[in-house]
């Protein structure tokens, strides 16, 4: 079984924002299938086999051109247009009205577009091999910081045209609870814009000027601070779009509903408050942030645990009612009344068990202390790949099932391979990132061909060997899901006239009109939010930005 | 719809679970207070700034290496990072001793990670980190550059020997 039909969609999109969403997944799709090629090469780098001499014909130089590539097309390209398509449809779907400025949406995707050709060009001939985190005094071409620029930009104009369209929902509709899965897709690019101030300042105020030769010197230390100021809240910006399947359509797919619609949007007010103010957490062994600050923001890390929490309950609720449903029994039992045989549902149920094994990780991460012995090591690779490449890029592909069927009306190809290939990918994640983790505490540098360096002791080969075959199973299982939506999308089969695959949209238990006000207003949330950030970044940020000193000259990489 | 209507459905288990969420954070917090403030575990914190321009050239790193703070007892170590090694790659030390290590860059942004030792920290060109160990067993511990600093990063490593006690 795939995807479930109906001949009554509650709310069918118009054909040009079927195309105009359908676009955005043909980038995303594009990039993480040029990006993900890359993923075996280095597992098998490290298991010992380097296949990077071979790429040099194909223009790629190193493993550190193939591992930017690698970095930007996934973790910034791949989910950027994944999100603005997905979140678009939950927006027009959750409103049940066209957008507002559909043009302004259009200009902010062309936008992206533009920026992702801009940075495209220097990364495949060598000139941006700076890593995703583009730190500096390693410096790129100009035109790699303005793509990126552009494509952050482009998604906030998206993000404009959605809040333009709450706007005029809302005057319609003064008294009632903003939809659900709109609700949260608001949130969602809210958060995202707040989170964008810092790469914002860093490119714009630091590294621009620097690249052009319009200043000399940079200050590494500030570029830092400035890059995870967005770089935590950016893991928050993949993560949300995926809690909104989770939260708001996946309890419809297994034919239950949204346990509690008050603490969904508790959830995501939560993440709103506590996604931005933490990000020295990723700076606690850097040498220029004092230690009482890295202190701080790790009580604030933890934080984040309460709504992350939250959202476990409540999505594993959501899930067991609607198994109930279907008749499903006993304390465990119900897991099986699943439908297990649905891609798009198991996709999206393998994510949500990665990401339980994701968020113990974390939790190690999030302790400053004992970061000191994991920070830099292949156990931060290892420990991500559970979150963005799982939790989030799993459950992409899981709603893709459904969203290529419902934008281009036709039937999903080859649901059993669809299956074989998220059990395939789950499988491999399961040895690959377990070996990740354990090499690293061992002391494996992460970002590092690690086959080439000479202290590498007998003790880590077979962890090595794992990440090889673990990562080979990954990129096979990837590739297998990729190829189902790609033959979906393209293929000449077309649904029986009349049958349409709606956007499934839970209903929650109780009637959300019963929610609290202060659960669907913005203003104190927001105040808060901007209140926390100023507390918790205010004062190092004029600390650090009075006491700049620009000394790092331009380096080339 | 009447505000009186209104309010926060939340079912008993449900309830159970956010208490203990609430719990098991502050065991967290508590946690975390314990070790950074009375286990003494540190991260580094702000040393002092330096030119990466002309750090190579005045003391204390024109001489990198180990100095002799109390013999046997005390010694403090001053590392320059540059692509693609550390100077001194080779550092000797005796069994017991508190070492204090003192590394910056040189140019582009590096990592210092001493194996097996709670020493991890960023070498930022500008920044000097700053951070202390002592080693309680003879032998070989490698440090290795932890953050990608060009094509030749996988070489960039050196090795502290400690040597039983004189
Ligand atoms: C197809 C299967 C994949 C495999 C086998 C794989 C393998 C790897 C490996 C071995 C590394 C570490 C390289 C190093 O530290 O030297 C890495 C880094 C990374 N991967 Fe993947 N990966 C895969 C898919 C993905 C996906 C789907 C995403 C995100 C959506 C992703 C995001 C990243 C990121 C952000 C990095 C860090 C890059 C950096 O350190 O600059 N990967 N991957
Ligand atoms: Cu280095």
């Amino acid at each position: 079984m795939a995807e479930t039909t109906t001949k009554t969609p509650v709310y069918a999109l118009t054909r040009e924002e079927r195309r105009f969403v359908g676009l955005h997944l043909v980038f995303a799709f594009a990039a993480l299938t040029i990006g993900s090629l890359f993923g075996p090469l280095q597992a098998l780098e490290h298991a010992g086999l380097d296949l990077y001499p071979t790429l040099e014909k194909f223009g790629i130089q190193s493993y550190y051109q193939g591992l930017t590539l690698h970095g930007v097309l996934n973790a910034l390209v791949w989910t950027t247009f994944f999100i603005t398509g997905f979140l678009t449809v939950a927006i027009i779907r959750g409103f049940q009205r066209r957008l507002a400025y559909p043009g302004l949406n259009q200009f902010g995707f062309w936008t992206m577009v533009v920026g992702l050709l801009m940075a495209a060009v220097p990364l495949l001939l060598n000139k941006a091999t700076v890593l995703f985190t583009f730190y500096p005094p390693m410096q790129a071409s100009t035109w790699f910081y303005l793509g990126l620029t552009l494509v952050v930009v482009g998604s906030w104009i998206e993000g404009w045209g959605f809040y333009a369209t709450y706007w005029q929902w809302r005057k319609d509709n003064p008294k009632t609870r903003t939809p659900f899965i709109a609700f949260a897709s608001l949130i969602t690019m809210v958060m995202w814009q707040i989170a964008t101030l810092g790469v914002a300042a860093e490119i714009l105020g630091l590294l621009l000027p620097w690249s052009m030769g319009l200043t000399d010197g940079i200050d590494p230390q500030l570029s830092r601070t400035f890059f995870w100021f967005t770089g935590h809240p950016l893991v928050y910006f993949w993560l949300l779009p995926a809690y909104v399947s989770w939260y708001g359509m996946l309890p419809k797919q297994v034919d239950g509903k949204l346990f509690s619609d008050s603490l969904a949007r508790l959830a995501f007010w939560l993440f709103l408050l506590l996604s931005v103010p933490l990000g020295f957490h990723h700076q606690f062994v850097d040498p220029g942030v004092p230690a009482g600050w890295k202190y701080v923001h790790a009580i604030l890390t933890f934080s984040v645990f309460f709504p992350s929490l939250l959202t476990f309950f409540t999505v594993i609720a959501s899930l067991e009612y609607g198994a109930r449903q279907r008749g499903g029994k006993g304390r465990f039992g119900w897991i099986r009344a699943l439908p297990w045989s649905n891609p798009s549902v198991t996709a999206q149920l393998l994510a949500g068990i990665l990401f339980v094994f994701g968020g113990i990780g974390g939790l190690a991460n999030a302790a400053y202390n004992v970061n000191l012995v994991l920070h830099n090591t292949a156990w931060v690779p290892g420990h991500f790949h559970l979150t963005v490449a799982s939790a989030v890029t799993l459950s992409f592909i899981g709603i893709s099932f459904w969203l290529v069927p419902h934008l281009t009306h036709k039937p999903l190809w080859q649901p059993k391979v669809a299956l074989a290939g998220v059990w395939t990918y789950f499988v491999g994640m399961l040895i690959f990132s377990n070996a990740m983790h354990t090499v690293g505490l061992l002391g494996a540098p992460r970002r590092t061909t690690l086959g080439l360096a000479p202290y590498v002791p007998a003790e880590w080969s077979g962890y090595l060997w794992r990440v090889g075959f673990g990562g080979s199973l990954m990129w096979i299982g990837i590739m297998a899901t990729i190829v189902v939506v790609a033959v979906t999308a393209f293929r000449k089969k077309e649904l029986p006239e009349g049958e349409f695959v709606d956007v499934p949209v839970a209903e929650s238990i109780e009637d959300p009109q019963r929610t609290p006000v202060w659960l669907d207003s913005w203003k104190p949330w927001l105040v808060g939010t901007a209140v926390l950030v100023l507390l918790a970044y205010g004062p190092q940020l004029i600390d650090q930005i009075f006491g700049m000193s620009a000394t790092s000259p331009r380096i080339a990489p | 719809m009447s505000a009186t209507t209104e309010h926060i459905h939340i079912d008993p288990t449900e309830k159970r679970w956010m208490i203990a969420s609430v719990i098991l954070l502050l065991i967290f917090f508590a946690a975390v207070t314990v070790a950074g403030f009375m286990l003494g575990i540190q991260v580094p914190t702000r040393e002092r700034r330096v030119d990466p321009n002309t750090v190579a050239e005045q003391p204390p790193w024109s001489e990198p290496g180990v100095r002799e703070i109390v013999p046997g007892e005390e010694y403090e170590v001053y590392v320059l990072a540059h692509r693609f090694s550390f100077t001194p790659n080779e550092i000797e030390v005796p069994v017991g001793a508190k070492v204090t290590f003192y590394v910056t860059s040189t140019d582009v942004q590096h990592g210092f990670k001493l194996q097996d030792t709670n020493i991890n920290f960023m070498a930022i060109p500008g920044q000097v980190s700053k951070l202390s160990t002592t080693f309680d067993e003879p032998g070989v511990y490698p440090y290795v550059c932890t953050e990608y600093c060009g094509l030749g990063h996988a070489v960039m490593a050196g090795a502290v020997t400690v040597t039983e006690a004189p």
